[in-house]
């Protein structure tokens, strides 16, 4: 490599992991003041695992995502199916922005949006209604991960169940579905993550006693920098990073004919997103 | 090609996401133009006129009658909501710039490293693109603040006399746009440059362009699809941003999705937070058709 | 098929097409091919890429529908029966053997459904497994076989459900020249074992000549000429099937008035020359005549014939082929054994040939 793209590199990524590496330090500095060192300490964990409120909010937050993703997996892969392998149908370019557009519409239009609705049909907000929400966006990201894999998958796969007799429901069951399993891996986690990251459209579709993780830190990190947010950081950073190498490892292990682009395509899908606040 | 007796049971398939997206995400788009129209009152839902579904054909002539385009007209009178969607228009546009420039040459240092550290690189770039957004920009705060670590560097330096004030400013939001979103441009940037054919590099150089003419006749070219999807992934929802301004641009920057935030959650005045959502839609709809295209169009040559 | 005795008589032909024609949009993928197979046959079909060939082929399998024409087999017409209930099968030029599952399972995926026993399924597949000589390899992935037990995994996952006529899409060409010419080989004698109908898609000409029992050229859709390949080596139908198979002489005249025989006189620059001629042609008709190199015959300038004079002389190892201009500038390929006669560059040479080994073919 030459030395332009190594410097390029080295920059790119220490300003990527730069903030997030200060986050972690300070998240054991024993001071009470962030820019102070005063020794390493995990005194910051212990007020965090105390702080009932925020370890409440962590389960409300683990509940709505596990049941939002599920529920995005599903959609979402009768979606990527419907734009991968139904050729033209009537209505396909609506069909195809309601897929794809969820995934880049500004957070605050959608959460009002949905609020409204909810509002209007008199539906208690709630758990419930964050898990709507979220599918909702989720569906799109898992639909971009699995339609890029059903791209890759050979057809010749499929042709040559249906010519050993498997008809339309057995092809599925026993070829499409396994060889699609590491991409909705993937994307179920995609969607996990979204869904526990999510700040904004939480905010506006939620109701008394449904606070998540991220509306519970941001209303302490609105009162300025505080170590125990840094360790909460600390701890979600770790959480993710275990997510995306178990979701790598996921898309890496798809194998034989039409396997060969799966680590790029998952990267390239991955990218096909934004990450809601 | 499946046979024909096979088409009833793909409706079924399309069913169900299209029966959700259509109720979850373009029925509340309706309602919220219909709101935008809507003027507010002390009540629950706040807003008026309510429809009443069971008047009729007069319900539904009263109802259009009560609505106004009053909203709309506070939009665009007051000089606080216009300079609002022009300081979001105006601060996307930059940082979608700066992406581009800092993008480029990280992706393209990505596609040209060796199939051994591609992975490594995608799964770096990939970690924080995973990790909490909010986290993210609150790790600035602890940056940029007066008594912060990077006035405390240049300070140890000698480089600045007296601590700059960066963070609550315009710039420390162009920071926190461009932190943010950079793993969305060089993803896509990404997965066009690492698929083109070195071969055409070769014959470029063969044929005597420099290693600058190479890049700037051949690579850029073909990756242009995914600048443009890298683009457009990385200003339409900048435009509607909430969290960067409200962490890291003080009280003095507004832009449209916090003036949003705050007429909703402030001042309880949804009809007014319901036109300022349709202004943001008119300014990104013709960015997000044109993502919808890319993708459409980056799907088929993938094929 | 309106004979009533005919009718499911496999012994006489398992698959008919008749007036079949595809259509994409306005790209007309195959025209009006008819074509029956016999029992027990290997058929190739032959032809450059997007001739149509492979499009023929799902046509049978029942990937893709006829615009119009029908394809029956033992009798029955086909039309409307979805892929897994046709009673022919399918080995595809990726092989597209299922990644996830071993090699055993891949081969077994069609026997379900057919009633049989688990221990006969097990049997079955062994037997299949001996068969294209992998036993031992069972409970491999697709991904740790080399290329060759690959495509035998394919072949025996195809013939798992013994098929009426087997169709392959391509069989050898991922194979590379050494192996391809051992496995054709094979392919030849395991169809005479089986008595399985073969349909085999190739674009290599000799290898259909190696294999097949009768080749169909196609071309731009249409199938040109069906035969052996003696048959079509000698008679082709048109100048592409006599280019196809093998270097060939075309020189271009019109059909003398002569009345129809089995030679006819055909007016070149050559001068007038006699060649085998159909009866479908007439006279002033522009015709070529059509002249493998091998059959020209060479002598002294003294001795009979027309006139030429050597350009060009290659050595090919088993034969030597010389270019010769012809006296209104032609130039004539003509190829023999070594060890004749030695005419060099600049010699003068007569050029002679029967009648019967020049074909009249239409313009």
């Amino acid at each position: 490599m030459s030395g332009t793209n190594r410097i390029a590199l080295i920059l790119g990524l220490g300003f990527l992991y730069a903030p997030i590496l200060v986050l972690v330090a300070y998240s054991f500095n024993a001071s009470a003041l962030v820019t102070v060192w005063g020794g390493f300490s995990t005194r910051w964990y212990g007020v965090l695992l105390a702080d009932r409120p925020l370890i409440e909010a962590a389960w409300v937050s683990l509940r709505v995502a596990l049941l939002a993703s599920l529920i995005a997996t599903i959609l979402g892969t009768l979606a990527a199916l419907a734009l991968e392998r139904h050729g033209r149908f009537a209505g396909r370019g609506l069909f195809t922005g309601l897929v794809y557009a969820p995934m880049v519409m500004p957070e605050v239009i959608t959460g009002l949006s949905l609020l409204l609705l909810f509002v209007g049909i008199g539906l208690d907000r709630g758990i419930a209604t964050i898990v709507v929400a979220h599918a909702t966006f989720g569906t799109g990201f898992v639909a971009v991960v699995a339609a890029a894999r059903l791209r890759g998958l050979d057809r010749a796969l499929e042709e040559a169940a249906a010519d050993l007799g498997a008809g339309p429901a057995r092809v599925f069951w026993s070829i499409t579905l396994p060889l699609l399993a590491p991409a909705l891996g993937a994307g179920f986690l995609l969607a996990f993550t979204l869904s526990l990251d999510d700040l904004v459209i939480a905010s506006f579709v939620s109701g008394p006693g449904s606070t998540t993780l991220p509306m519970r830190l941001y209303s302490q990190v609105r009162l300025g920098v505080n170590p125990e947010i840094n360790a909460a950081s600390t701890l979600l950073i770790g959480a993710v990073s275990l997510l995306v190498l178990t979701a790598s490892w996921l898309t890496g292990r798809g194998t034989g004919e039409g396997g060969k682009d799966d680590g790029k395509e998952a990267g390239k899908a991955g990218g096909t997103g934004h990450a809601p606040a | 090609m499946t046979p024909r007796s096979a088409r009833p049971l793909r409706a079924l398939v399309r069913l169900p996401p299209l029966l959700w997206l259509g109720a979850f995400f373009l029925v509340p788009f309706a309602i919220t133009l219909k709101i935008s129209l809507s003027e507010p009152a002390t009540a629950m839902p706040p807003y008026l006129p309510v429809l009443d579904w069971a008047g009729g054909v007069e319900g539904w002539s009263s109802f259009l009658e009560a609505l106004h385009f009053t909203n709309f007209e506070t939009l665009a009178g007051d000089a606080l909501y216009r300079d609002a969607a022009l300081a979001s228009l105006a601060l996307a546009l930059t940082a979608t710039a700066i992406l581009i420039a800092i993008g480029t040459p990280v992706a393209y240092a990505m596609a040209r490293a060796s199939a051994r550290w591609q992975p490594i690189l995608v799964a770096l770039v990939v970690v924080p693109f995973w990790t909490s957004f909010l986290i993210r920009v609150y790790a600035w705060i602890a940056i940029l603040k007066p008594e912060g670590l990077l006035n405390a560097g240049l300070l140890r330096l000698g480089l600045i006399g007296a601590p700059l004030e960066i963070l609550n400013t315009q710039v420390a939001v162009l920071i926190g746009l461009t932190y943010a979103y950079l793993p969305f441009m060089v993803l896509p940037l990404y997965a066009v440059m690492s698929r083109l054919d070195p071969v055409l590099r070769e014959a470029a150089s063969d044929l005597g362009a420099s290693p600058t003419r190479v890049f700037w006749s051949v690579t850029l070219p073909l990756a242009a699809p995914g600048l443009v999807a890298g683009a457009l992934l990385c200003f339409i929802p900048m435009v509607g941003e909430f969290i960067i301004p409200d962490l890291l641009g003080g009280s003095e920057t507004l832009m449209l999705g916090r003036v949003l935030w705050g007429e909703f959650f402030s001042n309880r005045d949804w009809p007014l937070a319901s036109a300022v959502a349709v202004l943001m839609l008119l300014i990104v709809v013709g960015p997000v058709i044109l993502f919808r295209e890319a993708e459409t169009r980056r799907g088929e040559a993938a094929r | 098929m309106a004979d009533p005795l005919r009718a499911g008589a496999p012994e006489t032909q398992p698959l008919r097409l008749a007036n079949v024609t595809k259509r994409f949009g306005t790209h007309t993928a195959v025209e009006d091919v008819s074509l029956d197979l016999r029992s027990g046959e290997f058929l190739c079909l032959l032809g450059p890429s997007g001739c149509g060939k492979s499009t023929l082929l799902r046509l049978i399998a029942g990937f893709e529908t006829p615009t119009s024409g029908s394809i029956g087999l033992d009798g029955r017409d086909l039309a409307g029966l979805p892929p897994h209930r046709r009673p022919v099968n399918m080995m595809f030029q990726s092989y597209a053997l299922f990644p996830h599952m071993s090699v055993a399972r891949n081969i077994a995926y069609g026997l379900k459904g057919l009633g049989l026993s688990r221990a006969a399924t097990a049997e079955r597949v062994e037997g299949l497994l001996r068969l294209v000589r992998l036993d031992g390899f069972a409970d491999r992935r697709p991904d740790r076989l080399s290329g060759g037990q690959r495509q035998r995994v394919a072949l025996a996952r195809a013939l798992a459900r013994e098929p009426r006529v087997l169709l392959l899409d391509e069989p050898l060409g991922a194979l590379d020249r050494s192996l391809r010419e051992e496995t054709q080989a094979e392919l030849r004698a395991l169809q005479r074992r089986l008595a399985t109908s073969f349909v085999v898609v190739t674009h290599d000409p000799s290898e259909a000549m190696t294999m097949a029992d009768r080749i169909g050229v196609m071309d731009r859709g249409r199938l040109m000429q069906v035969g052996a390949a003696a048959e079509l080596y000698e008679r082709p139908a048109n100048r592409f099937v006599a280019g196809l198979l093998g270097d060939v002489n075309l020189i271009e005249g019109r059909l003398g008035a002569d009345a129809a025989g089995p030679t006819r006189t055909v007016e070149t620059g050559l001068g007038p020359i006699r060649a085998s001629a159909g009866a479908a042609l007439g006279p002033g008709d522009a015709v070529v005549v059509a002249l493998r190199p091998e059959r020209i015959r060479l002598a002294d300038e003294s001795g009979e014939g027309l006139a030429g004079r050597v350009i060009e002389v290659t050595f090919l190892g088993d034969r030597i082929r010389r270019l010769i201009r012809m006296e209104d500038g032609t130039v004539l390929r003509a190829s023999g054994p070594g060890g004749g006669p030695d005419w060099p560059v600049g010699a003068d040479v007569r050029l002679g040939f029967a009648p019967a080994s020049a074909v009249v073919l239409p313009a």
